[in-house]
């Protein structure tokens, strides 16, 4: 009982062999759209790879990478394939391959599925990976005299211009790190000295902001110093407070910004699966139908094609019974027509005794 | 004198026909790369129109942009043309379209290589657009709640933060300008008072700049307030400082910046006028050698083509005729007949 049994005439087949070298060819350009998409993630993360705390997050535009370049050589193959299924004499060159060809084409087509989950579900791994990395940023944003930290002032300036964005998940986190360094601090000073001495760890803290926090949208001068004061700056109200600096957290700033490019592309993945399983029943059903032509012996009858030659719960079990059987060769069964020769038989069982015995 | 004559057998007439249409659609789309090179030009001066005090500079895409739409229409006909013109039958009903179509092929090309060099000329009256544009930006800085200058503290910020640039010249345009507007000031404070009274004209001016002009290259905080007094802040000496804001002035570095585009647009669209030249001296050679065919019982002769049939200076003159006479300067006509008629009644 076949799943999905239809007839073909030669016409039909000859059809359906133009028609999916036409689409293999199609899902060749997807396969490079599939490409370019992993790439542009690829760039779009590296540019801020220095606020993740761990590259994580790179498996995803990885495996873009990977299974684009793998859809461009399977569907190069495929429409090769496909353009000489549609004579019976070409099919022949292609017959050994073709059962390997589709269950190739089957895995990969699922490895699509799976790289369009893992777009859509990052969200949480990532958000705990830019909470980390910005944290540390800010922390070292003062040591831009050591090496492998200097570069971290400059990024995190950049980053919160570029995204509109304060601090981790607000601008007062600031307000517990120490982000002058020593070098720019008279410690001469009694104000100074004072601050350093009523914090417990003897850091510097202030109620101030770096100047890459000020927004252009406040209608007066950038207030970057004593935010918890108001009344330490003229007519500094409620208003003039909100616009004055970014409200937004950069966490939420780069999760927002990143979500949105792989929610598209987890969307444009998706689309792409599903013209690759088109594809897949497509030369699935040329093979079937083509393998029979060559099993009726006549190029010009009709012939069947079908996805699954019994239904799925025999293939499956067949399937498996051939898993199972992998390894074994030279079973001795008791099949009357196969001539076993006694020595040969008799070499078997001694070679089984002596395992049995190293084993025990 | 004939100008530039050549030979055109059979074949070769065939031959620089099909190659003149293929030239003719290559340089179709050249002239849509042309409009599309004038768009693109417009939009980012529009972009930054507001630090501008002239639109002098917008006659450079403009041009562009009526070239690239002419450009498409003279090579829409000229690959019409030379389709034609194999076929001796169809060939002389464009006879009397020939000329005119020459002459405003001739006029566009020429205004196209025009565009070019007054993308080059006009440096200086961008540079004065901008000199005006950029200090009306920053003296109406402080004026956020003047309608028409609201938005200019939101742009020059902008701009600084973009372009990475302080000022009009350098960040001391800062100094000499109040910036800070006076709803922001506490004039109960006495060192406000001081600041005003000392000043000529009761303005308010500091030695800071906007928090646009930090640099943040710099390793240490932006210092941004009384930036020429070295004692208000610790190991730090004004003259030394360079990584502190940014030194390059606006108008420099907008300057800079549409010079590089213009000067890429130029180099493009003058590789165009050589494809479009190279279609019209192609498309007046074969009607030149096809015109000798007309009329004759063998059409495979070998035949001449030329490019000017007079010198330069008579075609030139037999072109502009027309033209001047439509416009009254040379009455030559109505001169000759008076003087005719004087003649007779002046013979007694």
């Amino acid at each position: 009982m076949s799943v999905g049994k239809v007839t073909f005439t030669k016409v039909e087949r000859e059809k359906l062999a133009e028609v999916l070298w036409l689409l293999n060819w199609i899902s060749v350009v997807t396969g490079a759209i599939l490409l370019g998409m992993g790439l542009f993630l690829k760039m779009e993360i590296q540019k801020w790879q220095e606020v993740m705390s761990e590259q994580g997050v790179l498996y995803v535009p990885h495996m873009l990478i990977t299974t684009g370049l793998a859809a461009c050589g399977i569907n190069f193959l495929g429409g090769k394939i496909c353009l000489d299924c549609a004579d019976t004499n070409k099919f022949l060159r292609w017959k050994l391959v073709m059962m390997p060809y589709v269950i190739c084409t089957f895995f990969f087509t699922a490895c699509i599925l799976a790289g369009a989950l893992m777009c859509y579900n990052i969200r949480s791994e990532l958000e705990e990976s830019l909470f980390l990395g910005l944290r540390y940023s800010m922390l070292y944003y003062k040591d831009t005299d050591t090496p492998g930290r200097c570069y971290l002032k400059r990024m995190l300036d950049l980053l919160q211009i570029h995204f509109q964005c304060c601090g981790n998940t607000g601008y007062k986190d600031w307000f517990q790190i120490q982000w002058i360094s020593y070098r720019y601090l008279d410690l001469r000073s009694m104000a100074v000295v004072d601050r350093l001495r009523n914090n417990v760890e003897g850091k510097f803290l202030m109620d101030s902001v770096p100047f890459s926090c000020c927004s252009p949208l406040s209608p007066r001068p950038c207030i970057q110093q004593q935010l918890n004061r108001p009344l330490a700056h003229f007519n500094f109200d409620q208003q003039s407070q909100h616009l004055n600096l970014w409200r937004k957290g950069c966490r939420q700033a780069l999760l927002d910004h990143y979500t949105i490019i792989m929610q598209s592309i987890s969307l444009i993945v998706l689309l792409i699966w599903l013209f690759e399983l088109l594809v897949l029943t497509g030369v699935r059903y040329l093979q079937t139908a083509m393998e029979n032509v060559i099993r009726v012996g006549d190029p010009e009858s009709e012939s069947e094609g079908w996805i699954l030659e019994n239904s799925l719960a025999e293939t499956a079990r067949s399937n498996f019974n051939i898993i199972k059987n992998l390894g074994k060769c030279y079973q001795v069964d008791n099949d009357p027509n196969i001539n076993v020769p006694a020595m040969i038989a008799e070499q078997e069982i001694h070679s089984e005794q002596v395992q049995v015995q190293r084993t025990s | 004198m004939v100008v530039m004559k050549m030979k055109f057998p059979f074949q070769k007439r065939v031959k620089l026909a099909q190659g003149l249409w293929l030239l003719s659609w290559c340089a179709t789309v050249a002239g849509a790369t042309t409009f599309t090179l004038g768009c693109l030009l417009k939009t980012e001066l529009r972009r930054r129109a507001e630090v501008m005090d002239n639109t002098d500079i917008h006659v450079v895409p403009n041009t562009l942009m009526i070239v690239g739409l002419a450009s498409l229409g003279i090579n829409y006909f000229a690959s019409k043309i030379c389709q034609d013109a194999l076929d001796a039958g169809r060939f002389p009903r464009w006879k009397n379209f020939l000329k005119p179509y020459f002459a405003v092929s001739c006029f566009f090309t020429v205004l196209m290589l025009l565009s070019v060099i007054m993308s080059y000329a006009m440096k200086g009256s961008l540079e004065s657009s901008l000199k005006a544009g950029l200090r009306n930006g920053i003296r109406f800085y402080k004026d956020t709640d003047t309608p028409g200058r609201c938005f200019q503290k939101q742009n020059i910020d902008r701009l600084q933060m973009e372009f990475e640039c302080c000022g009009n010249n350098d960040f001391r345009d800062w100094f000499e300008v109040q910036w800070i507007s006076n709803r922001y000031l506490d004039f109960g404070s006495k060192e406000v008072k001081d600041r005003v009274k000392s000043n000529v004209d009761g303005r308010y001016l500091v030695d800071g700049v906007p928090f646009s002009c930090c640099n943040p290259r710099s390793p240490r905080p932006c210092i941004q307030y009384h930036l020429t007094n070295n004692s208000a802040h610790y190991n730090y000496d004004y003259l030394t400082e360079e990584l502190n804001i940014y030194l390059r002035g606006c108008r420099e570095a907008l300057v800079h910046y549409y010079m590089g585009l213009m000067n890429t647009i130029g180099a493009g669209v003058l590789s165009i006028f050589i494809l479009q030249g190279s279609v019209l001296v192609s498309l007046r050679f074969l009607q030149t050698a096809m015109e000798a065919v007309a009329g004759k019982e063998n059409t495979e002769i070998e035949t001449e083509g030329y490019l000017l049939e007079k010198g330069v200076k008579d075609t030139i003159m037999e072109y502009l005729d027309p033209v001047l006479k439509f416009f009254l300067l040379k009455n030559g006509g109505k001169v000759e007949e008076g003087a005719a008629a004087d003649k007779p009644a002046a013979v007694p």
